[in-house]
């Protein structure tokens, strides 16, 4: 297993910019997830880690040597596309061996990897059995076993889990990262589906227009968006804004937002005077009826132990989750308390995060840890 | 809009028992979402309606008359499809329009103008109303094919899977939207899905199906707080439902004959161990951001609860574990009172 360091990471097809300059670090044994919706180059970088498209311009290192030039064979990766193609007419043993079969390694070396390989997955069980009398979960297992065979030094695998069923989606979102908590293989894994983002990574890099925006923990990119499209695209419901304008100086502790005062985190820099965005998390709104940030629900959505409510504000809706046994009618007048200390702030402009005191929490956090 | 009552019909096509024995009634202005996996019967009971399949046994009954005969044409309801199906030659605005400008119907085109536009607004398509259909993202494809379904006011609109085609983001928005339009039309609405989050948020009753069998219809909160047996317990809820046998936990207050018992988040309370005694070990604390799942491994079994983001517990802690009025099932899997 090895580091794979990606070092100012260009790729253009002719005038268009697919990836622009990215830097990132993806530790030995690390589940690095590249987050984004369609177009943003998480793609065309996974590609470009595999071998199968040549960068522009930058330098990519797998386990410190430069493979940046190398075929695609000459980088002992694993590249998985789909998870459940198999061969329907080979059983279980012969489907996981086949990639070893390949390579030509002698076949009692087979049987012993094949068999390490399912126990590790737990079908040991299973070898002897034809794939397609398999469940849907096994089959998976089986197509997985088949990846991590060969043992390379890295799995990349792009949108693997695309076309499954919600339900059956979850539930191989949490076998993949038991198997990456058994095996520690360094993974890149790229998906537009936030859950899987947030369920599976260690880190993830959210990408939009070729860009890396923010770089992190699901945790920092959850709780401290750098940028108004981070907030947005993570999240279920995302991070609501309301618009404020005005400028910010360092040291204020409030704000003004419809005509309500809402208290912020202490800000730690100087703005000039420009449009802002206040921006809230579904999950940190209450419903206070002392508060005069007001609005009447458009909607409620239940969900068993939570519900979310939207609330049509002067600016636009607004989405809260809260407790499943509170009774709202569409049309009932509320008031909107917000949890102060988790809000974040933005300059509607560039989409920028303002540095507040929840970022020196992160670095003192940061410190802490070394 | 109309009632519709489905009563004792099954539809097989060959050995294949697709529908069986369905009884089903849709009040005028009611929104009914069947809820199954792929093969449940969902589809078919669905054309069924539409007069797409004859049933078999049993009759269906459109605004209190007898439908079971007529053809689709004679039925009056709409149908939007999983897969949106524009006419690609004609602009949104055309689109919108084809239903009503049938030779049967001969409404004035002024009417038809009227009534595109205040649909077109409905559905947020009405700034695109010129551009050809094939210019559109698929979520907007798909508020057009909705949106040519509403155009009219038929006795029933049956939708299969409209959203499960687009983005989640879309999805979430939509779904808000076509509660709301619903409602203020006051339609008549059987809409069909596998997913459990756009029953629970937009079904005024769920109906599970399973292997062509409607298992339980009610209203979200009692299919959710109340399932009849083990299958609906499992279907409905995320994390999905705890399923532990009997004596792994004190259970105290367990009904005789109780073999499985069913805990959501709110039937548990999980602390800290302070003295000797523990049940269960923390294996992790997942964060997913908005929802954080709390995974504790109890004896051979593993639990997932909905946890506060700020959770004191972290891997490894030792904990109690108690039950909260959970949900009781029996060997057969029916729920236990």
């Amino acid at each position: 297993m090895a580091e794979i360091r990606v070092q100012h990471l260009r790729k253009a097809f002719g005038d268009f910019v697919a990836v622009q300059d990215s830097n990132f670090v993806v530790e030995d044994g690390e589940f690095f997830v590249m987050l984004g919706p369609s177009g943003c180059g998480k793609t065309t970088t996974l590609r470009m880690i595999a071998g199968l498209e040549l960068p522009t311009g930058g330098q990519i290192l797998l386990g410190g040597d430069d493979v940046t030039m190398l075929r695609a064979r000459e980088r002992d990766i694993a590249f998985v596309f789909q998870l459940f193609a198999l061969y329907p007419h080979m059983n279980v043993r012969k489907n996981i061996g086949f990639p070893l079969l390949a390579q030509g390694m002698p076949s009692a070396e087979i049987r012993t990897r094949v068999e390490e390989t399912a126990k590790l997955l737990r079908i040991d069980h299973l070898l002897d059995k034809s794939v397609s009398g398999l469940a849907g979960g096994d089959r998976q297992r089986v197509a997985l076993g088949r990846a991590i065979v060969r043992r390379p030094k890295c799995f990349l695998m792009d949108e693997p889990l695309g076309t499954l069923d919600t339900e059956f989606r979850d539930l191989m979102v949490h076998e993949l990262r038991e198997l990456h908590n058994r095996i520690h293989a360094t993974t890149v894994y790229v998906t537009h589906d936030q859950m899987e983002a947030m369920s599976m990574a260690d880190k993830i890099a959210v990408m939009n227009h070729g860009v890396i925006e923010q770089f992190g923990s699901p945790r920092e990119i959850y709780d401290r968006p750098a940028t108004m499209f981070v907030a947005d695209f993570i999240g279920s419901p995302p991070m609501n804004f309301l618009g404020f304008g005005g400028g910010l100086a360092k040291g204020a502790k409030e704000i003004v937002v419809q005509g309500a005062r809402v208290p912020v985190p202490e800000v730690r820099e100087d703005i000039a005077p420009t449009d802002m965005a206040l921006g809230i998390r579904p999950e940190h709104i209450r419903f206070d009826d002392a508060s005069r940030l007001r609005g009447a629900i458009y909607g409620t959505e239940y969900l068993g132990t939570t519900q979310i409510v939207a609330v049509e504000t002067a600016d636009g809706i607004i989405k809260a989750r809260v407790p499943a046994e509170l009774r709202l009618s569409t049309g009932d007048h509320v008031g909107l308390a917000l949890n102060s200390a988790r809000l974040s702030l933005f300059d509607k402009g560039s989409g920028r995060a303002v540095r507040t005191a929840v970022h020196d929490t992160a670095s003192e956090r940061r410190a802490q840890h070394g | 809009m109309a009632d519709v009552h489905i009563k004792n019909v099954t539809r097989s096509f060959g050995d294949h028992v697709a529908v069986s024995g369905l009884d089903l009634r849709i009040a005028d202005g009611e929104f009914v979402v069947l809820l199954g996996p792929t093969g449940a019967g969902k589809t078919t009971t669905l054309r069924l309606i539409a007069g797409l399949e004859r049933p078999d046994a049993g009759t269906i009954e459109i605004g209190g008359h007898d439908a079971t005969t007529l053809s689709p044409a004679e039925r009056d309801t709409a149908f939007v499809f999983q897969q949106y199906s524009l006419y690609p030659h004609l602009s949104v605005f055309d689109n919108l329009a084809f239903p009503l400008r049938s030779p049967a119907r001969r409404m004035p085109e002024d009417q038809i103008r009227r009534r595109v536009e205040e649909v077109a607004r409905m559905v947020r398509i009405h700034h695109k109303l010129a551009n050809r259909s094939t210019k559109l993202s698929g979520g907007e494809m798909q508020r057009v094919a909705i949106g040519r379904a509403l155009v009219r006011k038929p006795a029933i609109y049956l939708m299969d899977e409209p959203l499960s085609s687009l983005d989640a983001k879309l999805r979430a928005d939509l779904r808000l939207e076509l509660k709301r339009i619903q409602s203020e039309l006051g339609a008549t609405m059987l809409y069909v899905t596998h997913d459990q989050i756009e029953a629970m948020t937009m079904a005024d009753r769920i109906g599970i199906l399973a292997d062509g069998v409607l298992v339980q219809i009610g209203s979200p909160r009692a299919i959710y707080s109340e399932p009849a047996n083990l299958h609906v317990a499992a279907r409905l809820g995320q994390p999905a439902i705890n399923l532990l046998p009997a004596g792994l936990l004190p259970d105290g207050g367990a009904p005789a004959g109780t073999r499985t018992i069913g805990a959501r988040t709110e039937h548990l309370a999980i602390e800290k161990a302070t003295n000797g005694h523990a049940d269960g070990v923390v294996d992790w604390v997942e964060h997913l951001g908005d929802q954080n799942h709390l995974h504790v491994t109890v004896g051979p079994k593993k639990l997932v609860t909905l946890t506060d983001p700020d959770t004191d517990l972290a891997q490894g802690d030792r904990v109690v574990i108690r039950y909260r009025s959970p949900l009781y099932f029996g060997a057969d899997g029916q729920r236990l009172m």
